[in-house]
């Protein structure tokens, strides 16, 4: 087991080398040293000799490849910088932001695991039947919904008209779980319809295999066939779907947190597209990359703790 | 056919199970595909019976439809009685039926490389089958999955408790399945095919096992195959399936020294044999017909050597041609008027009424 | 350069239209989609979405065809002349209203708007009914860029194998560890607005999980007994994966898109909600609904802007899921009847 993470993480490093590549060159292609220099320069019109002073200073003189190391070694390093719109250090602002995001994240991602699970099991066990015909049709039309209605619905319907949960703001410390309510469950309603069938059709593909057959046959009921056996077999693929959803546990939800002036992760790369601020952008795009890598690494690992037919070489 | 009534009657066993005119049809694309259609057949305590047949012919299904667990929704009993120690079956809600599956009537597959639970150690398995009838739990279930384990001849059962299927082989897990359906002690035992996915040699050693046990338990075993070699060494009686019909029903002995239906026949003729040497093997030609379109009249009438008019026309009825012995033929009702002689020579200018050569090893000739 | 750009809003979309309608009249000669299509033609919701979309077409079509009436003048759709009659307005308006809402005081309406006005005074049907070209438009060209790309990988990584199998599955893990909106994100501030480019970034994205289904596909196909045959025949490899391989990948890259249509789409209208997606000009319902949002806190409460937007969305979304899982049914070989 050891060396499979080794192996694998000594992969994750290349790729986080070519994801680098891709932000120099991003970062190269959105603006010039020239415009840079310029928009850190206090001075209305600086002279070219200020600029080229302020590029040798910050070491945009350099040859490209070299610039590329430095590059690399300091996203490594996750040295972020300074944002290119307010000078605010980026590292520091992602500390603040991430306690908020992570907050909403897990929040979110355990309530969904719950209900789309226990909904895919209900449908499942009425397979067949009306409420398995009508349940599928409704998750298709829930998932033709496109997000940003369930939280304008959403913040209208439970928090202005019902008025179960505060509008929008945060608060942190012991009253923090209140103002994420609200986004939490718009997060878990908008995911259910796409979630529930596919989780559906993995218990569906179960249920018709042959240890299925035996334990009926062994007379266990049906919730307790689904229930013990299915769902432990259908383990597999569902937690596959939900290492996708990792990386959202840190970056935060880009939607929701500004909708609901959650100051978080995604509020903060929100603000950063409204200001075309490419630094944090950049910085953000690394981390995703690591969290990504990360995430799909410990849903391997949990593969073998949920089936022990797994191996991992 | 033997259908005794117990009542008022002493000194007559009633039997332990008791088919009457089963029928289990399919809905498929083109109509109703009728895999069971009018099977009867009894089974007494402490007996096998096999029922015998080419792939398609409704002997899986016939096993399925006893505990209801025809696959649906496709699949449904559209009728008949499926009488359990006088109870009819098809007669019980689902909760009942519950009740029996694995506790009374106890079922073991075809495939026992899919047909345990992956992630489930053994042991689990095992007590789970105990603790859904309430028969045993925690410790006691333990130990008596050990002892159930042992009693199937597998080694190290301790350490199989704890082992996951993936790590034994085809015929320890055959050995475990059947482990699985003993636990609660079974008045039947159905076997669909217990051996046909593994090696020649742990099939001999299945077999033995199953037999053992049904002499220490006393069950009954109905055992679905296509394998005369294993009807020989483990029934008493035999029924031969074809299109969803029982044709032939015989003792084992009786059945293989004289059989009567051309199918039977055609089976046995097919048979291999160190006697006829240098001679094309014999076959039935033709194939067995969709279940969707069953042919009108007798069924085996397209692919029958022994075929005249009035097999298209007329359906061959079930009739008891010596006590014990059934069969589904216009050869032997003495009712069609038109019937030729018995065909004597059907193969390779063979004695077909008799087996060439040693008599086989069967229940009834030890 | 008016000329090139009246070409391609005129000619293209009747050329779309022909090749659509011709693959459509030829594939129904192969048995695996005369089957298909016997089924589909049974089952009255896929046939309902197939008409959805089409009329979403039809749509989309009208809004692209054009001419200038005059030399100095922009040039104006089908669409823009249809609604021609209808007058802008000063402001808000309730659908079929006679007088504007939201002002302290209000004015008589100058026309009928079925649906209502924006802020603008805008006809909000008019509006809804533009946002059907860029939808089409994002959905069928990403997906022309999509499929040409993930095919030439897929299939040589599964073809090829060992470095070349190599070399893909690196390159598209690269592309997969960064999260889908970050990289769309960082691709659109450097590309910029446009729907184009929006097609471009979005493609950029979403040809590595099309390439994963390709290369899956492929390998399986490659230890088949038919390829076997050929390769020992000696066909060369090219031939074998356009003429054996790719006719089987077909029906699968056909679902994808389907089914990739509806996520485009929304993909579209989220980032135009976020302000990286389509110019301000260009018609579409994530600026609409943008637009629209702050509009639920108003009094009187002005929905119909975001009701004509997300309805909008929502159908075509649905018809294509729908139409979608019916042709994955339709093309599934596990229910063909021999």
């Amino acid at each position: 087991m050891l060396r499979y993470i080794i192996r694998r993480l000594l992969y994750a490093i290349l790729i986080l080398i070519s994801v680098s590549l891709v932000t120099f060159v991003l970062f190269y292609a959105s603006s010039s040293p020239h415009q840079i220099a310029r928009r850190n320069l206090s001075a209305k019109n600086p002279t070219p000799q200020q600029i080229e002073e302020w590029l040798q200073q910050h070491g945009y003189d350099k040859p490209r490849w070299q610039q590329f190391k430095d590059h690399m070694s300091q996203l490594f390093l996750l040295r972020f910088g300074k944002s290119d719109a307010n000078g605010e250090d980026i590292w520091e602002r992602i500390g603040t932001g991430a306690p908020p995001s992570l907050l909403l994240a897990t929040i979110a991602f355990f309530g969904a695991l719950l209900v789309t699970i226990s909904l895919a099991l209900a449908i499942a066990y009425f397979r067949g039947t009306y409420i398995d015909g009508w349940g599928t049709f409704l998750c298709v039309l829930m998932m033709s919904i496109v997000y940003l209605v369930y939280i304008i619905a959403g913040q209208f319907l439970l928090g202005k008209l019902l008025k179960i949960f505060p509008l929008a703001g945060y608060h942190a410390g012991i009253q923090a779980w209140k103002f994420v309510m609200l986004p939490a469950v718009v997060s878990i309603v908008g995911g259910l319809g796409a979630t529930v069938r596919l989780y559906r059709t993995f218990f569906l593909d179960e249920i018709n295999q042959d240890y299925v057959r035996t334990a009926r046959a062994k007379g266990v009921s049906e919730w307790a066939i689904l229930f013990r056996h299915v769902l432990k077999n259908a383990a597999i693929p569902i937690l596959t779907t939900t290492a996708a959803a990792i990386p959202t546990l840190f970056l935060g939800s880009l939607l929701g947190e500004s909708f609901f002036n959650i100051p978080g992760l995604g509020s903060y790369l929100r603000d950063a597209i409204d200001s075309q601020d490419f630094a944090v952008v950049r910085a953000m795009v690394f981390l995703g990359a690591i969290t990504t890598i990360i995430g799909y690494l410990l849903t391997d690992i949990s593969y073998t703790l949920v089936d022990p037919r797994v191996r991992l070489e | 056919m033997r259908s005794i009534p117990a009542c008022g009657v002493p000194n007559v066993v009633q039997p332990l199970l008791q088919v009457e005119d089963l029928r289990t049809y399919f809905s498929a694309l083109h109509g109703i595909a009728r895999a069971v259609d009018g099977v009867s057949f009894a089974l007494e305590q402490g007996e096998t019976l096999a029922l015998v047949g080419e792939s398609g012919c409704g002997k899986s299904m016939t096993a399925l439809s006893i505990l209801q667990l025809v696959p649906e929704p496709a699949g449904y009993i559209d009728g008949g009685r499926i009488l359990f120690e006088g109870k009819d079956l098809l007669d019980l809600t689902w909760s009942q039926m519950r009740q029996v599956r694995g506790n009374d009537i106890a079922m073991i597959f075809q495939e026992p490389m899919t047909s345990l639970n992956g992630t489930r150690t053994i042991g689990w398995q095992l007590v789970e089958a105990m603790e859904v009838h309430g028969k045993a739990s925690g410790n006691v279930a333990q130990q008596r999955a050990l002892d159930l384990l042992a009693r199937v001849r597998l080694e190290q059962p301790a350490l199989v408790l704890r082992q996951y299927p993936h790590e034994l082989s085809g015929g320890m897990r055959q050995r475990v399945l059947i482990a699985m359906a003993l636990a609660n002690e079974p008045k039947l035992l159905i076997a669909d095919e217990p051996t046909t996915a593994l090696d020649v040699t742990i099939q001999a050693q299945i077999l033995d096992l199953m037999r053992d046990l049904q002499h220490e338990l006393g069950m009954s075993i109905l055992l679905i195959t296509h394998d005369l070699g294993i009807v020989a060494k483990m029934a008493r009686h035999v029924a031969v399936m074809y299109a969803g019909q029982i044709v032939e029903y015989a003792p084992t002995l009786q059945l293989f020294q004289q059989p009567c239906h051309p199918y039977t026949r055609g089976l046995f003729a097919s048979l291999p044999s160190r006697h006829r040497r240098g001679v094309d093997l014999a076959t039935l030609e033709g194939v067995i017909p969709q279940a969707t379109h069953w042919p009108p009249a007798c069924r085996f009438e397209p692919r029958c050597p022994s075929r005249w008019g009035t097999c298209r026309t007329i359906t061959p009825r079930m009739l008891e041609q010596t006590p014990g012995r059934t069969v589904r033929c216009h050869l032997y009702d003495p009712t069609i008027a038109d019937r030729p002689g018995l065909d004597t020579s059907w193969h390779h200018g063979q004695d077909s009424g008799k087996t060439v050569g040693q008599r086989p090893q069967t229940e009834a000739n030890p | 350069m008016a000329t090139l750009s009246l070409m391609l809003h005129n000619v293209l979309p009747l050329v779309i239209v022909t090749l659509v309608v011709w693959t459509v009249v030829r594939a129904r000669q192969q048995p695996l989609w005369a089957e298909a299509y016997r089924r589909l033609a049974r089952n009255p919701v896929a046939m309902m979405a197939l008409g959805v979309i089409c009329l979403y077409g039809v749509i989309a079509v009208l809004d692209s065809l054009q001419w200038s009436d005059t030399t100095t003048e922009e040039p104006k759709t089908v669409l823009d002349r249809l609604f021609v009659q209808v007058p802008q307005e000063r402001t808000y308006s309730a659908p079929l209203a006679v007088m504007t809402t939201g002002e302290p005081q209000l004015h008589a309406l100058q026309g009928w708007h079925l649906l209502g006005t924006d802020g603008n005074g805008k006809d909000v049907l008019y509006q809804a009914l533009k946002g059907c070209r860029t939808a089409m438009i994002i959905g069928g060209f990403t997906s022309l860029l999509v499929t040409p790309l993930a095919l030439f990988f897929g299939m040589s990584a599964g073809y090829f194998g060992k470095r070349v199998d190599d070399a893909v599955q690196y390159t598209y893990t690269v592309l997969s560890s960064i999260p889908d909106i970050l990289l769309l994100i960082a691709l659109l501030l450097v590309f910029g607005h446009g729907l184009d480019k929006l097609c471009y970034a979005l493609g950029i994205t979403s040809w590595v999980g099309l390439c994963r289904l390709v290369r899956g596909e492929t390998l399986k196909h490659r230890e088949r007994e038919y390829v076997r045959a050929a390769r020992a025949l000696g066909v060369s490899p090219g031939r074998i994966l356009a003429r054996h391989i790719l006719p089987n990948l077909l029906p699968l890259v056909i679902i994808s898109i389907t089914l990739g249509f509806s996520g485009l789409v929304l993909a579209e209208s989220i980032l135009s909600y976020l302000g990286i997606g389509v110019e301000a000009g260009t018609g579409s319902w994530g600026n609409m609904i943008d637009a629209a949002r702050l509009e639920l806190a108003r009094e009187p409460v002005v929905w119909w802007n975001l009701i004509a937007a997300s309805t909008a969305l929502f159908l075509i979304v649905l018809a294509f899921n729908l139409f979608g899982d019916a042709l994955r049914d339709a093309l599934d070989p596990r229910l063909r009847s021999t």
